[in-house]
């Protein structure tokens, strides 16, 4: 084996994740009332083409949570034990690395523009002068890798950027043009009562199929065309330039999807089991069990939460410094105080979930079917799992849903100031807090926070476009479009 | 008499995920002045969707999609929004079912009166608000120069209800719609609502709409008579004229649904089958699947309005082929003969409650002490033969659902003995009270709010078998749950569906059957037909029937619903703010009441027999609102409303007087 598999925290709690999820689908198709909602979810054009977005983010953030530690070469010769780099590195960097090439990483030396041949700044270099003589000029250096292939960068690279835009354009086309040939095809495949795939394609762009497989299907082109375009130009050029250290800032932007998705999802799976059973046992027990919850939640509440998460998040990193002995490599370090922050939001956040919880177990409590359940007699604790915590499930569904964004939002600004992931971890915050210096320079340094901003656009717009659909879908006062008909449409018109 | 109200070829949909609903097909009728026009029906049958498209205040799903609605010349239909505006409340006054969600509880009742005025052009300022104090007398509010300045919630349900009505009528509209307007009142309520309407009425001669699903209301109510069924009216008549002969076969099937004392002793007659969805194309006659006269041509051809054959003067007329064919149907059906006494087996007394008490204590302040309590049950003293069925009568707030609750332990008594078959269960260790759970059952009121969506229908039968170690395994459970569902009258698949693809009968049959489930000695109901309509009350009702006398089970049944009292009914305890006030055999107190509080209860049931003759509510001091059960009048605690009270009443809570030797009552002018 030339690697070593690295199995870190959140790695381990993000698969535990999925696997609920996929536990919870195989259970939810078998019962039709849980099934309903999600066949409505699914109806929703908007929502569906969300979740194509947040697919595709989340196959970055898994590809990215599979981690190991390459072997180091031995030098032919000496026998020993097998040695492992100290950097842990994930599928995902394997992946952009084929794909971006010598783009990937730290390959210059500092700022670049996006597509640029040339550095940002001038440096001063020495040049073999007329005279033969070499002489010091001062101008903007050519830089190691982006457009190095161009010899005359001036005349030749806007027909080079455009010919490999088209021609990544032209692979995103075929990629999605076999994309939806599976999806297609295996949705035929079990719904054979559509006429096959021609069928499915056929009622897909006249929309009438029962899935809106239209907006489904733009959306995976959108993105088909993005990773194209992305794969043949970023692996020329730094597509989205480079930051301060000269990394590529494409690459940090895709490394930081991960971190966004474990803020996002771990920490909701912190704050769920807190505030759904605290809060049910607040509801349904009442009495001083209820005026004890009550208590934390509102003093909880009623302390600045920036205030709190800075100085949990400082002694956090107290403890970590004072026992560097704990990780192997600087890379589990920075997992475990994403661990941290993730539990430490978690805790912080569980009120609002509480609440609502509480106040549904006091209806759920009175209604007669939980009354009739405690003429027979059963325990209280079988009425709570077998009464009250399937009744109270679609809210919590849609709180989680809801949830998702608000979270990685609180890490752009927890890292923006300064009490949020690891430095050494890439994240939508840490590159806005690195934009705050850049702004102020002349010219302006846009293209950090310009592709921060437009990847926490697309994740979060997404997660909420998603999040409403999952509402209208569980909530069943939210009814359909209407439309207004008849003899009144006149009058009121 | 000249129309107010013209309605013709009415035709609203609701569109909805399972298609379109024929809310109303080819509603077609008028209204003249001082004349009370009700229409009936059981629900969804679209009578609530008559007014809300006469006022053009559809939900948004809905839509008119034919029709006329005139009202004195002015095609509502066609005038745009804002002049419905002015028609609204101007024109057409509207009064609801529920009044506490009618008023708007930021403003006082004066000013929301007010308000109306001034909106209408009628009145302002101070003139407005004389106006407003004058309309609050004529609506019977005690102190209306108080009251003006008081909010809604600090008004009991029956004052709130005349608010609404003087906010409906003040500024004299031509017509009123009043849409269920005592549905959520109790009895001597609603007796003086209704009394409240006619004087009205006679006063300033609007034409009123009223409707309603109770037949004893629209006897004592109206002119004429509309009967709805599945969105279509099948039968118009005069009020005399529909009661004493209906024509339509469904108006005959549901007047023989109704319980009372003639049809004690024998099963209620029932109509098969249900509604049809309204989202069907009807060909036919819409009642042809449950119609017992149903021949080939009902399939085929909708019935057009036939009169009534016997007289010609009358314009009383419905929507059957029978009457076309000459073939009257026969008229409901007697039931005089088989009024025979309930079969009573005859033992020792099942279950002795002795002075139960119930008092949920009043919290204040920061540390939640104790201020006093509420005594929802105030010393009640009951006793059930085996095989025998009790009615606990009461108005809402009188404690009759908290001594359920009581008996049942799901509230915790505060002091008083229940002695079952002979074992004292009050205060007995955890142990003895869940081994005691299986001989005491309860079936709720809202078959919505009783089964839980997330649980198929086995398995929640299965749920306290399986708390008992019933059947011990899973296939013996099965097995009982299906024999079970059979017993109570539902297919056995039903084991495997959810609650919500069920009826309302449906789920309180599955209610009853998870009761039945672990054989329990005694049932207590709780108003187990309230929610429920006519022809589906009948058939729960013949369903305990059966099952008391296959099984031998007790029933306690809670009520306010008195026909259903004289129905069922072995003994009767009559309750009232904590307390029994009365109790006996049902034939004692039904027939010879000796509590003043009895006889006002019997005395404002809206009766079909009756008819307008029916005496009104004489007794002005009935008005007076329930005092609160946190602090009871002193001495008897009925002498607040009490016609007959003296300065004796108000000293001491009067001792039992022992009529005979079943009938007991706490009254000391008790004749
Ligand atoms: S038309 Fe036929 S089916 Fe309809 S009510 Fe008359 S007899 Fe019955
Ligand atoms: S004791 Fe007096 S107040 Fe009470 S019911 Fe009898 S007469 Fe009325």
């Amino acid at each position: 084996m030339n690697f070593m598999v690295v199995v870190l925290w959140t790695d381990v709690l993000l698969f535990i994740l999925l696997a609920v999820c996929l536990a919870y689908a195989r259970h939810a198709a078998r019962r039709p009332h849980l099934r309903a909602p999600w066949a409505r979810m699914a109806r929703s054009a908007s929502g569906m083409a969300a979740a194509t977005v947040l697919s595709a983010f989340a196959l970055i953030g898994v590809l990215d949570s599979l981690h190991y530690r390459p072997l180091i070469e031995a030098k032919p010769g000496v026998p020993g034990p097998a040695r492992y780099a100290v950097e842990v590195r994930s599928v995902l960097d394997l992946v952009i690395q084929g794909v971006l090439g010598p783009m990937a990483g730290k390959s210059e030396k500092t700022y670049s523009a996006p597509l640029a041949t040339h550095a940002f700044s001038r440096e001063n270099i020495e040049r073999p002068g007329p005279d033969g003589k070499p002489r010091q000029v001062r101008e903007y250096p050519r830089l190691a890798n982006g457009g190095a292939h161009l010899k005359d960068p001036a005349r030749e690279w806007a027909a080079d950027v455009a010919t490999h835009a088209v021609r990544g354009m032209v692979f995103g086309f075929i990629a999605w043009l076999a994309l939806a040939f599976v999806l297609l095809g295996a949705y035929a495949a079990n719904h054979q009562e559509d006429g096959g795939i021609a069928g499915v394609w056929g009622d897909a762009w006249s929309g009438r199929g029962r899935l809106p497989w239209r907006s489904i299907l733009i959306t995976l082109l959108v993105i088909c065309l993005c990773a194209g375009v992305a794969a043949t130009l970023g692996s020329r050029y730094h597509l989205l330039g480079t930051d301060k250290v000269g990394q590529d800032v494409l690459y940090l932007a895709l490394k930081s999807v991960r971190t966004a998705l474990i803020i996002g999802t771990l920490t909701t799976l912190v704050m769920l089991p807190m505030g759904v059973l605290l809060g049910i046992a607040a509801g349904y027990f009442g009495g001083w069990i209820d005026d004890a919850i009550q208590y934390v939640y509102t003093t909880l509440n009623s302390i600045p939460g920036v205030l709190l998460i800075a100085a949990s998040v400082l002694m956090m990193q107290v403890a970590i410094d004072a026992n560097p002995g704990w990780f192997a490599t600087a890379a589990e370090r920075a997992d475990f105080r994403l661990l941290c922050l993730c539990f430490i939001l978690g805790m912080m956040s569980w009120t609002g979930l509480c609440r609502l919880m509480r106040g549904e177990a006091l209806k759920l409590r009175e209604l007669e079917y939980v009354q009739a359940a405690r003429a027979f007699g059963v325990s209280r604790l079988a009425i709570i799992v077998r009464h009250i915590l399937p009744n109270v499930m679609h809210l919590v569904i849609i709180s989680a849903v809801m949830d998702f964004s608000g979270m990685v939002l609180t890490e752009a600004v927890l890292s923006y100031v300064g009490v949020g992931v690891d430095p050494s971890m890439s994240s939508f915050g840490s590159m806005i807090n690195a934009a705050r210096l850049e702004m102020s320079r002349d010219p302006m340094v846009w293209w950090s926070l310009a592709a921060a901003f437009f990847f926490m656009l697309a994740l979060v717009l997404a997660a909420n476009l998603f999040a409403d659909a999952v509402r209208d879908a569980f909530d069943p006062r939210l009814s359909p479009k209407r439309r207004r008909r008849g003899l009144l449409a006149k009058a009121s018109a | 008499m000249s129309a107010v109200l013209e309605i013709g070829g009415l035709n609203t949909r609701i569109e909805t995920a399972g298609g379109v609903i024929r809310a109303l097909d080819d509603v077609s009728f008028e209204i003249a002045r001082g004349e009370t026009f009700a229409v009936v029906g059981e629900s969804g049958c679209g009578k609530s969707m008559t007014a809300l498209s006469i006022m053009r205040l559809l939900p948004e799903a809905a839509w008119i999609d034919s029709g006329r609605v005139d009202q004195e010349g002015r095609r509502l239909l066609e005038l745009p929004e804002y002049e419905m505006r002015d028609v609204r409340g101007r024109r057409i006054g509207m009064i609801f079912q529920e009044p506490a969600t009618s008023l708007n509880p930021v403003m006082t009742c004066g000013e929301q009166i007010v308000e109306v005025l001034e909106r209408h052009g009628i009145a302002r300022g101070a003139a407005a608000r004389a106006r407003a104090l004058d309309w609050l007398q004529r609506v019977g509010i005690p102190d209306p120069a108080q009251r003006m300045d008081d909010y809604p919630f600090q008004l009991s349900g029956g004052m709130k209800q005349r608010v609404m009505i003087a906010l409906a009528l003040c500024s004299e509209p031509e017509v009123l719609i009043a849409d269920e307007p005592t549905t959520a009142l109790d009895v001597t309520i609603q007796a003086q609502i209704l009394d409240l309407l006619v004087e009205l009425q006679r006063s300033n001669g609007m034409a009123m709409l009223l409707i309603t699903h109770d037949l004893g209301v629209v006897a004592r109510m109206a002119h004429r008579v509309a009967l709805m069924y599945a969105g279509e009216m099948i039968e118009i008549g005069s009020r005399a004229s529909f009661f004493a002969r209906p024509l339509h076969p469904y108006a005959a099937r549901l007047f023989a649904a109704l319980p009372g004392s003639a049809s004690r002793g024998s099963p209620l007659m029932t109509i098969p089958g249900m509604v049809p969805p309204l989202t069907t194309e009807f060909a036919g006659c819409r009642f042809a699947p449950r119609c017992a006269f149903a021949h080939a041509r009902c399939e085929a051809e909708a019935p057009g309005w036939h009169m009534a054959a016997t007289d010609g003067t009358t314009s009383h007329r419905a929507r059957c082929h029978l009457l076309e064919e000459g073939e009257v149907p026969p008229l409901r059906a007697e039931a005089g003969a088989a009024a025979a006494a309930l079969p009573v087996s005859q033992q020792g007394a099942l279950l002795e409650v002795r002075d139960l008490k119930v008092h949920f204590p009043i919290r204040r302040g920061l540390f939640r002490r104790t201020v006093g309590h509420v005594r929802a049950v105030d010393g009640v003293s009951l006793t059930i033969g085996a095989g025998r069925t009790l009615a606990l009568v009461g108005e809402s707030g009188c404690g009759k659902t908290t001594v359920g609750k009581g008996l049942l332990q799901l509230i915790a008594p505060s002091a008083g003995s229940i002695r079952f078959d002979g074992r004292e269960l009050a205060g007995a260790p955890a142990k003895v009270l869940r081994q005691s759970r299986s001989l005491m059952q309860i079936v709720f009121q809202d078959p919505f709010a009783s089964l839980n969506p997330r649980m198929r229908v086995g398995e929640i039968i299965a749920e306290g078998m399986a708390s008992f170690g019933l059947g011990v395994d899973q296939a013996g459970r099965d097995r009982e749950a299906a024999s079970l569902l059979a017993q109570v009258g539902l297919p056995a698949d039903a084991r495997d569906r959810y609650p919500h693809e069920f009826s309302g009968g449906q789920r309180q049959r599955i209610a009853i059957a998870r009761a039945l489930a672990v054989e329990p000695k005694l049932i207590v109901c709780d108003e187990p037909t309230s929610a429920l309509d006519v022809s589906v009350q009948a058939q729960i009702l013949n369903l305990l029937a059966d099952l008391q006398r296959e099984r031998g089970v007790a029933l306690l049944f809670i009520t306010h619903n008195l026909a259903v009292v004289e129905h069922l009914a072995h003994d009767i305890a009559v309750m009232y703010l904590g307390r029994i006030v009365e109790s006996g055999s049902a034939d004692e107190v039904l027939r010879r009441p000796r509590h003043p509080y009895t006889q006002a209860l019997l005395a404002a049931v809206p009766r079909i027999e009756g008819g307008a003759e029916a005496p009104q509510v004489a007794d002005r001091k009935l008005f007076a609102d329930l005092p609160s059960p946190a602090n009871p009048p002193a001495g008897c605690h009925f002498h607040t409303r009490c016609s007959r009270a003296t300065a004796e009443c108000a000293a001491a809570y009067p001792e039992a007087r022992i009529v005979s030797q079943t009938h007991r009552v706490h009254c000391i002018h008790a004749q």
